[in-house]
């Protein structure tokens, strides 16, 4: 729809061609919504913990969509069913879509069967954030998190899904670890499958 | 110091940092959900929107002002112009033109053909009075409000009620003096 100069008018939504998701908005545009979406957040809770749920919350229902969308438009209405394939399409289609470039690194934890991890040196929603130091832990990722958290859920891949700062030898900034830890049932499957 | 050319919306957005408009329309879509939820009146969400706009818009100038070398402009015709060429385009890779100037030069309409916001949403009955794109209203809104002049934004015309395009009128509501509140040798 966008960028094909006059808007036609259709009667359902979903009658209208989609688009091949190449349109683009300045990093700033989403920059200054994000912050807004944020400051928001912040006056309608009391602690750090309810922030980053809510703003998981909000990425959730962004990650739905992505899920809907990428597998309609770029699989062919195919979805990933396996534990890898659905990690590797976040890993690198979801993450190029959205972020412009595949996540520095994907990697499985070495203390539990059931952790995996997709890592970014300077994830875009943390670009311009910093973390005022009476908010200890608190990370912006909780919002990407959100969003691989909508993914997996949708594919069938119910999982817990947390953002943490890893500071990083060398670096100023700490990069952002995505850390998604599956529900039992998933792995049970994984393993019947074989 | 020498003066600069202003530059064009389009040279201005092809030097930028670029995301993904999906990105950026989902997000959006996740924060009126969110208002909705909260607030459940969708007066109070348009009010909220307008009110992230403003926020937005008092600090979305200087990003505007640095980039664009626009100076100070003549009229309210140019500034409306500039709004619609230089400032959507920047921000949002789209244009808008301006139309409907009252007699007077204060008050007139600026229309958006396409716009990033408004892709994959369709207004479910009990949301009729949402105006879904109010931040936008609000982000011009604070823009101006920071470079001196006092504004009302409205949507006159909204794809998503039925129309044809979005326009949103922009009525100049009176200059405000500068003031410079310190003494000049504090």
């Amino acid at each position: 729809m966008i960028g094909v100069g006059k808007m036609k008018q259709y009667g359902n939504v979903l009658d209208k061609p989609l688009n091949k998701g190449k349109q683009e908005v300045s990093l700033s545009a989403f920059a200054f919504l994000f912050s807004e979406l944020v400051q928001y957040n912040q006056t309608q809770v009391d602690n750090i913990g309810e922030l980053e749920r809510r703003l998981e919350d909000a990425g959730y229902a962004v990650g739905a969509r992505v899920l809907e969308l990428l597998c309609h438009r770029d699989k062919g209405n195919r979805r990933e069913t396996r534990l890898l394939g659905i990690l590797s399409f976040v890993h690198s289609t979801v993450w190029k879509v959205l972020f412009g470039k595949v996540a520095d690194s994907l990697e499985k934890g070495t203390e539990h069967e059931d952790e995996y991890m997709i890592s970014e040196k300077e994830l875009l929603v943390n670009k311009f954030i910093s973390i005022p130091k009476d908010m200890g832990t608190f990370n912006c990722g909780a919002f990407v998190a959100g969003i691989v958290r909508g993914v997996l859920d949708g594919a069938g891949f119910p999982a817990v899904v947390t953002a943490h700062f890893v500071p990083m030898e060398g670096q100023q900034r700490p990069r952002t670890t995505i850390l998604i830890k599956f529900a039992e049932e998933v792995l049970r499957r994984e393993a019947r499958l074989g | 110091m020498a003066r600069v050319a202003p530059r064009t919306g389009d040279a201005i957005f092809a030097n930028v940092e670029r995301v993904n408009a999906e990105l950026f329309t989902l997000t959006y879509g996740a924060v009126v959900r969110q208002l909705l939820t909260d607030l459940e009146e969708v007066e109070e969400v348009n009010k909220q929107l307008d009110q992230m706009g403003y926020n937005i818009g008092i600090r979305l100038i200087d990003e505007f002002l640095a980039k664009s070398n626009v100076s100070r402009c003549n009229d309210f015709r140019e500034t409306t112009d500039v709004i619609a060429k230089v400032g959507f385009k920047m921000f949002l890779g789209v244009t808008a033109s301006v139309t409907n100037w009252d007699a007077d030069g204060t008050c007139c309409s600026i229309v958006l053909e396409d716009n990033p916001l408004v892709d994959f949403v369709e207004l479910p009955d009990n949301c009729q009075g949402l105006y879904y794109c109010n931040i936008l209203s609000g982000v011009i809104r604070g823009a101006l409000d920071m470079v001196s002049m006092k504004t009302e934004v409205t949507w006159l015309r909204d794809v998503l009620r039925g129309d044809d395009v979005f326009e949103l009128q922009v009525k100049l509501l009176k200059h405000v003096p500068e003031e410079y509140p310190y003494k000049d040798d504090e």
